[in-house]
């Protein structure tokens, strides 16, 4: 006979309670997001065909910077939470799921990291 | 899976749902599928993104080159591929906003939304491209 309690039994098998703080993070960023991503799509079109002195210029504008930096902030977290969902939903071999989910994540920080470095770097470097 | 049974060795008979083959799609189940494409393509995408800011964060050279190839035909496809994928998964996250507000569910309200997004993404991605004169001969 087992001296384990119910609740030890199952404690970690279940739902992990975590649900409302993605939905709720997954709505912050979307709010974020449409704002930023009307942001990218007026900065793209107003460097159609410029050169790379003026994109250079333009990018290392502080507050164009700034917005950058919040679009891939932002925009990281949301696609890596939907990835997430989408990954939870199709996959359900155990093992192939931690991977992805862990793949996922790996993605998700080098576009972030890729991007900061580049925004800082056209800001602060030579 | 634990199978539905009778109890006595034989499988019962139950009604089967529709597969998506023979199934009318709701416009709303159209939009729910693309939102998750447009979703799955606007992250690979954010590769591109990642490529011009490096790029420009690493000289003329690189810019240029990085530049010429989304200025080819099957780059300016990919790149009017994801304005739509943008446009259409803002116009469907407004969607589901005002969803969450528990308001817009009448079910010929979720019909005019859902063609409504659709139609009107691509209207706006055809304006952003008219915009910019299709990026160019």
């Amino acid at each position: 006979m087992s001296m384990r309690t119910p609740l030890k039994k199952v404690r970690y098998l279940g739902s992990a309670k975590e649900g409302a703080d993605h939905f709720w993070k997954q709505r912050v960023t979307a709010v974020a997001n449409v704002f930023l991503g009307i942001f990218l799509v007026w900065l793209i079109v107003s460097l159609v065909g410029a050169d790379h002195a003026s994109v250079k210029a333009r990018l290392a504008n502080p507050l164009i910077a700034l917005a950058i930096l919040a679009l891939v902030i932002s925009g990281t977290i949301h696609m890596r939470m939907g990835m997430q969902t989408i990954i939870e939903d199709y996959v359900h071999g155990e093992g192939a799921k931690i991977v992805l989910l862990m793949l996922n994540t790996f993605f998700a920080a080098f576009i972030a990291l890729t991007c900061v470095y580049a925004v800082l770097k056209l800001s602060f470097g030579a | 899976m634990a199978e539905a049974s009778s109890g006595r060795g034989t499988r019962a008979r139950r009604p089967l749902s529709p597969h998506i083959q023979i199934y009318k799609w709701p416009p709303a189940m159209l939009m729910s599928i693309l939102h998750r494409i447009t979703g799955g393509a606007l992250y690979v995408g954010t590769i591109l993104l990642a490529l011009w800011l490096i790029s420009a964060a690493t000289g003329p050279e690189n810019f240029d080159y990085v530049s010429s190839w989304f200025a080819t035909i099957p780059g300016k496809l990919i790149l009017f591929g994801y304005t739509w994928a943008l446009i259409h998964h803002m116009l469907g996250g407004l969607r589901h906003f005002l969803w969450d507000t528990g308001r817009g569910y009448d079910l010929k309200l979720i019909d005019q939304l859902s063609w409504g997004t659709l139609v009107a993404s691509i209207a706006i991605t055809l304006l952003i491209w008219i915009g910019v004169g299709f990026g160019g001969a």
